[in-house]
């Protein structure tokens, strides 16, 4: 058979059989992204059913899947938002950050896994999955609950750490000198910095260059900005992910929700195949050996995500149940672990070892952190001794 | 009585009122469009008791119904010493043949002799509408008449 013909029977295949595997996502109430990572496993390297020939179509797909899903994390806040987030939550985001990052850290220096490997895993254990935690609190019916401001400008100073986490990362896996990390570090500071200050006072003429009425070609300009916009970042070693990101967050006001509406499904269908081919990378053998201390790593994350939800929500006058929902909330991890994990990959820093430890870390809490998140509202009444209701849901969701 | 207005960075904004009871009431505004009617726990005011979406023609209906009543008690105050006056609300519904019509459409006063003197829409007032004034599902007419009147203008408004 002729190769592409065979590429297109197995990509279909691949997506048909995500397509299935996320409808049962759907139907439980839980994220697709663990999933996704269990079908690469299966169709990857070492699995039941071994693909070859999507490699090369799948390596650009999933750098495109990266760039989508970066872009979409700017678009989703405003400028504003984000420097209000800074300005009130700092301390927050940056007990969140101690907290969260060093147990990953510390566990690859003690497996040997050096710097890198710390700078890696530190990140995959940091950043919480936005997307899965609004879309729990979406459905738990908490978004009028007073905790909520507090998980979401969480979120928020994580996603603008990751503005600096990045090009940090790419310059460690580029191996370049302290100094050309350095350098590396202060152009994503500087850029950052600039997009913000150009969203905020000129938002809506970049909107307006961006904005075309008609679908078709709002949606090619689009595209074209965000790769054109993400090479030139990698060009300059700032990563693609961070140059999406940061055009996501100069794209603002109306121009911003129909651009995340027009791009949402080309985002999923990339993003899929990023997972799918993190999975397909990720040889299943490898990841029984490191079972246990994904559990470990899980759990002790886990407690510090649950402490820091704790002293952010005590911090902003939360009662005792509200802290323990605001905690539970922030556990889950999920695609930007990922994306993380699988820049280290790509750049050859990280070992199977590590690939398959945060491949098992985010399954699992992907899976447990919603269920943590609902659990908790029983927890916390059972410790609070008050007798209570779980909030009523009425009419259509 | 206080207005609180809190931003939800990536969902949208949510506000709310204090009441004297120590209840929280409000909206969560959804930037994607839609809201929800937030009503906090009794036991826990930083839950939320219920969580209920509503369309925005249903909210603003809700709104009009807990705007208008101060609007009739105030107008029937003032007919108090007129015998044979009456003030009454009505809900334009989805259904009915003037929703998305001028109030010239309805010849209200032609037909019932009755008058509508103020309509309210999302809480928001306005006194003496013009017959160009377009009607909107959810919108609450008040209209002044014998009771007679306001029985025909009850159907014509539900009816045509």
């Amino acid at each position: 058979m002729d190769p592409t013909t065979i590429v297109l029977i197995e990509l279909g295949a691949v997506f048909l059989g995500l397509g299935l595997l996320g409808r049962l996502a759907a139907r439980v109430g839980m994220s697709p992204v663990p999933l996704y990572l269990l079908g690469g496993l299966i169709f990857g390297h070492g699995g039941l059913v071994p693909l070859s020939g999507i490699e090369s179509f799948g390596d650009v797909a999933s750098e495109i899947g990266v760039v989508l899903l970066l872009l979409m994390l700017g678009l989703e806040y405003t400028a504003k938002e984000l420097v209000t987030g800074l300005r009130r939550s700092w301390l927050a985001g940056l007990v969140d950050l101690v907290l969260n990052f060093v147990p990953g850290a510390a566990l690859a220096l003690i497996l040997g896994w050096g710097v890198i490997g710390g700078l890696v895993l530190g990140g995959v254990t940091y950043i919480s999955s936005s997307g899965i935690v609004a879309k729990v609190l979406t459905d738990l019916g908490r978004l009028g609950n007073r905790e909520t401001p507090v998980v979401l400008s969480i979120l928020v100073l994580e996603d603008l750490v990751m503005a600096v986490y990045l090009p940090i990362l790419t310059a460690a896996l580029a191996g370049v000198s302290f100094w050309g990390g350095f350098r590396a570090v202060g152009v994503a500071l500087l850029a950052v910095t600039l997009v913000l200050l150009l969203a905020l006072r000129y938002g809506p003429q970049i909107s307006r260059l961006v904005h075309s009425p008609d679908q078709e070609n709002f949606l090619l300009k689009l595209i074209g900005a965000a790769l054109l916009v993400a090479g030139l970042a990698a060009a300059l070693q700032v990563s693609a992910a961070v140059g999406a990101f940061l055009l996501g967050i100069a794209i603002s006001g109306s121009t911003a929700h129909s651009a995340a509406k027009v791009l949402a499904p080309l985002r999923d269908l990339f993003a899929a195949m990023f997972f799918v081919l993190f999975g397909i990378n990720t040889d299943p053998a490898t990841i029984p050996p490191v079972l246990v201390l994904a559990l470990a790593l899980a759990l002790v994350t886990s407690v510090t995500k649950v402490l820091t939800g704790v002293w952010a929500a005590r911090r902003a006058g939360i009662g005792v149940p509200g802290r323990i929902r605001a905690g539970t909330a922030l556990i889950a991890r999920g695609e930007f672990s990922i994306v993380i994990a699988g820049l280290a990959v790509a750049g050859g820093g990280a070992s199977p070892e590590l690939a398959a430890l945060a491949t098992a870390y985010v399954m699992l809490l992907a899976v447990l952190g919603p269920i943590a998140t609902k659990l908790a509202e029983p927890v916390a009444r059972a410790l609070t001794g008050r007798p209570g209701r779980s909030p009523q849901r009425a009419g259509h969701d | 009585m206080n207005l609180e207005e809190t931003p939800l960075p990536g969902i949208g904004t949510r506000r709310d009122v204090m009441l004297a009871t120590g209840r929280r009431v409000g909206v969560v505004i959804k930037r994607e469009g839609g809201m929800e009617l937030i009503i906090s726990e009794k036991q826990d005011p930083d839950a939320c008791q219920a969580a209920i979406p509503l369309t925005s023609e249903e909210a603003a209906a809700i709104g009009g119904l807990l705007g208008a009543p101060q609007l009739v008690s105030d107008l029937s105050a003032e007919h108090r010493e007129l015998p044979g006056v009456n003030t009454q609300q009505f809900v334009i519904s989805q259904d009915s043949p003037y929703a998305d019509h001028t109030l010239g459409d309805t010849h209200l006063r032609t037909r019932t002799h009755a008058s509508i003197v103020a309509i309210s829409r999302s809480g928001q007032v306005f006194a003496s509408p013009s017959p160009s004034f377009e009607l909107e599902a959810g919108d609450v007419v008040i209209v002044v008449g014998t009771a007679e009147g306001l029985d025909k203008a009850a159907h014509l408004l539900n009816h045509g």
